[in-house]
């Protein structure tokens, strides 16, 4: 057809089609190397595993306008100091229970997975443990017993009975220790912190 | 016609390979719907009554069984698809059918036992082993490694179908597009089959599968059936219909590869996704305006006039139902300063259900129909079929439903953010003044009765895929392509 526009025809289109894919494609494969170095656990906003070694603080800062995790003093989880290797062990522990117990389809991880219990991304720094002092054992008894340390707010959701050992519990804290010291660009919006250290 | 084909019976011996295969995948894929919906109203109603099957049935392995029963009936129902027109596009016999037929059973084993394994065992030991055989515990790729490695073989060996029976015989603008982007779907599947302890890491390959599939690769596949769709049902014309592929394919990949960015805005990427996430979401709702454009326009010029009512009704309800689901619900919450406030609550299942309804459920129903068509005879499938009353309810009351259920989620989604997030600093505590607020509870009843509505009008549509066309003698009224400037011709099968 010869009073078809250039603008219209098959053929100019399937090669927009095949250049605008390519091209997409290749800014995401650059951009992919750029962000993946950056999320590498001990790079910019993912801290090193030994970050469960460490106070971790949530502070507002004026010239972001967000909130981000401060890393502070020596505060070893359950008093013990790990090297980075025992560090990322006990870690790992963590997230291989919570991804064998299905939790993200409760809870969400950074917003991602299901909205029938609160999202974990800085459980760690919750209100709800009610000082830091008492935050260990309170999450370590809550997970070895979840249906029998219900709290629920009111919304009577219990979380299920899930059979954690004593190990898996411990790596759960630590995972959520970790994950809280995570930059999550201000996500989630506002949060408040449990009282911290210094806090007048 | 085959002079062996009765009309109005169910004959399965006169469709070629392909065909034949397809209505195994499509039989399942009906099956995995009802699961699908039944967990669904399972999950929504233990929002209502959270004891309801405590430690038995828990909202976690429910919520599970319905996501991942529809993830895999809809893979079921594109394959299926695939398979029922590969031969009609190639020109030639399906090559490799018998082991497309091995790749079907061994793929319906795995579903089988992977369900049956998330409903009995459902969970397991803190170790490598549980991801490896009971479940990922990822959250839409539950599916355990030894299944993933059971479905990448079955989509090889369907990538091997298509391919080798579009090079045996004729490539089209169609085939050429589908060929492509079955290579990107499964290579995609790829990029969540690994462990890592960093959840930034995890979640940003997990992305590039969840994504990448449903606001890319899914889009483009659906995109090539629907093309192909509107040239059997309205009798389009070809070369219209391919262009629009193509402008498609440049929209949707334009937008929507770089529109990954806005699951980057929280997972502790770098804040240039900001921009890029923000920027190419908002542009992802332009291809769908297209598809909606194109589906309708093709029918007004050809005056609505088609060979299959309930295909093409289906049809336009994909047209319509990806642009407001996936596009404006999408829009709605896709730029990072109103996604802070959003991510993570209700906002995201009011967009999920009628996005996944709308963009995917819609255009495999259509299949199913055109499925029927041919197999029961090539039947009159047009104005006047008998028992016309049980598609048009199952639309009617599914498409209520689905709309009922996202406003009823929405308004949830609203409560929620502005109590929990604005209001509440985003704590635990928040979170639950949120779910207990009145205005949340109401949303959440509302949603289960729509529910309830949607579960009505799969009934019919079940019981509508199962006889529709019975004992109907009047053949099917197809349409040829029209030339340039004729409307489509009508061809007695």
């Amino acid at each position: 057809m010869t009073d078809i526009p250039w603008w219209a025809s098959e053929n100019v289109w399937r090669k927009w089609a095949i250049w605008i894919t390519a091209f997409m494609l290749l800014v995401l494969i650059v951009l992919t190397f750029d962000s993946v170095a950056r999320i590498t656990a001990g790079h910019s906003s993912v801290p090193a595993y030994s970050v469960i070694n460490k106070r971790i603080y949530y502070q507002f800062g004026y010239d972001r306008g967000k909130e981000f995790p401060v890393i502070g003093d020596d505060a070893p989880l359950f008093g013990q100091m790990l090297s980075e290797e025992e560090a990322h062990a006990l870690v790992d522990k963590g997230k291989l229970t919570i991804q064998s117990r299905n939790c993200m389809n409760c809870h969400t991880l950074m917003g991602n997975g299901a909205y029938y219990a609160p999202d974990l991304t800085k459980a760690w720094l919750d209100q709800g443990w009610g000082a830091e002092s008492i935050r260990e054992q309170l999450m370590l008894t809550f997970l070895m017993d979840p249906g029998g340390n219900a709290r629920t707010y009111g919304s009577n959701r219990r979380m299920p009975d899930l059979g954690l050992t004593e190990e898996e519990a411990k790596g759960v804290i630590a995972f959520l220790k970790w994950m809280s010291a995570i930059d999550t660009n201000g996500f989630p919006k506002g949060f408040k912190p449990i009282a911290q250290e210094g806090d007048s | 016609m085959n002079v062996s084909m009765i009309r109005g019976q169910w004959n399965t011996s006169d469709l070629n390979a392909g065909q034949r295969l397809a209505i195994k995948y499509f039989t399942v894929a009906v099956i995995l719907l009802v699961a699908q919906i039944l967990f669904g109203l399972l999950a929504g109603l233990q929002y209502l009554k959270p004891d309801f099957l405590y430690n038995v049935l828990d909202f976690s392995v429910n919520r599970m069984v319905h996501i991942n029963a529809m993830i895999v009936w809809m893979l079921y129902g594109f394959i299926g698809s695939c398979y029922w027109l590969v031969e009609d596009e190639a020109g030639v016999e399906l090559v490799g059918a018998k082991l497309a037929n091995i790749g079907f059973w061994v793929l319906t084993l795995a579903v089988a036992v992977v369900v049956v394994v998330y409903l009995v065992v459902q969970t397991g030991p803190g170790e490598r082993s549980t991801i490896w055989l009971i479940n990922e515990g990822r959250e839409y790729i539950e599916a355990p490694r030894w299944a993933d490695f059971g479905i990448v073989a079955v989509v090889l060996v369907f990538f091997y179908n298509m391919a080798a029976t579009f090079m045996k015989g004729r490539w089209s603008g169609i085939s050429g597009v589908l060929v492509l982007d079955l290579v990107a779907l499964a290579g995609l599947y790829l990029a969540g089959m690994f462990y890592t302890t960093n959840v930034s890491m995890d979640q940003y390959w997990w992305w590039w599968v969840i994504h990448l599939w449903v606001e890319a690769t899914w889009e483009v596949l659906v995109g090539c059936i629907m093309a192909w769709g509107l040239i059997k049902t309205l009798g389009a014309r070809r070369r219209i219909v391919t262009t629009w592929l193509y402008i498609e394919v440049a929209l949707m990949f334009g937008s929507g590869i770089l529109g990954l960015g806005h699951h980057y805005f929280w997972i502790g990427t770098p804040e240039y996704w900001f921009t890029i996430g923000g920027f190419f979401s908002a542009l992802e709702p332009i291809p769908l305006v297209a598809m909606v454009v194109h589906a309708v326009y093709d029918s007004g010029v050809h005056r609505f006039r088609n060979a299959n009512h309930p295909a093409l009704a289906w049809l336009i309800a994909h047209a319509f139902g990806n642009f407001f689901g996936a596009g404006v619900w999408g829009f709605m919450h896709t730029l990072p300063q109103i996604n802070l406030y959003t991510h993570g609550t209700q906002w995201t299942a009011s967009h999920g259900h009628l996005a996944f309804w709308g963009a995917y459920a819609t255009i495999n129903i259509a299949m199913f129909y055109i499925a029927i068509q041919r197999t029961r005879g090539d039947i009159h499938m047009g104005a006047g079929i008998k028992g016309a009353w049980r598609w048009k309810w199952a639309l009617g009351l599914t498409s209520v439903g689905i709309i009922g259920m996202t406003v009823a989620l929405l308004i949830s989604g609203y409560e929620q953010s502005f109590v929990e997030r604005a209001l509440s600093g985003s704590t635990w505590a928040g979170f639950f003044e949120a779910q207990n607020a009145k205005w949340f509870v109401q949303g959440m009843y509302w949603r289960e009765i729509w529910g309830v509505a949607m579960a009505l009008g799969i009934v019919l549509l079940v019981w509508d895929l199962l006889v529709i066309g019975r004992g109907e003698q009047r053949p099917a009224t197809y349409l040829v392509e029209s030339d340039e400037d004729e409307p489509a011709r009508e061809l007695e099968s």
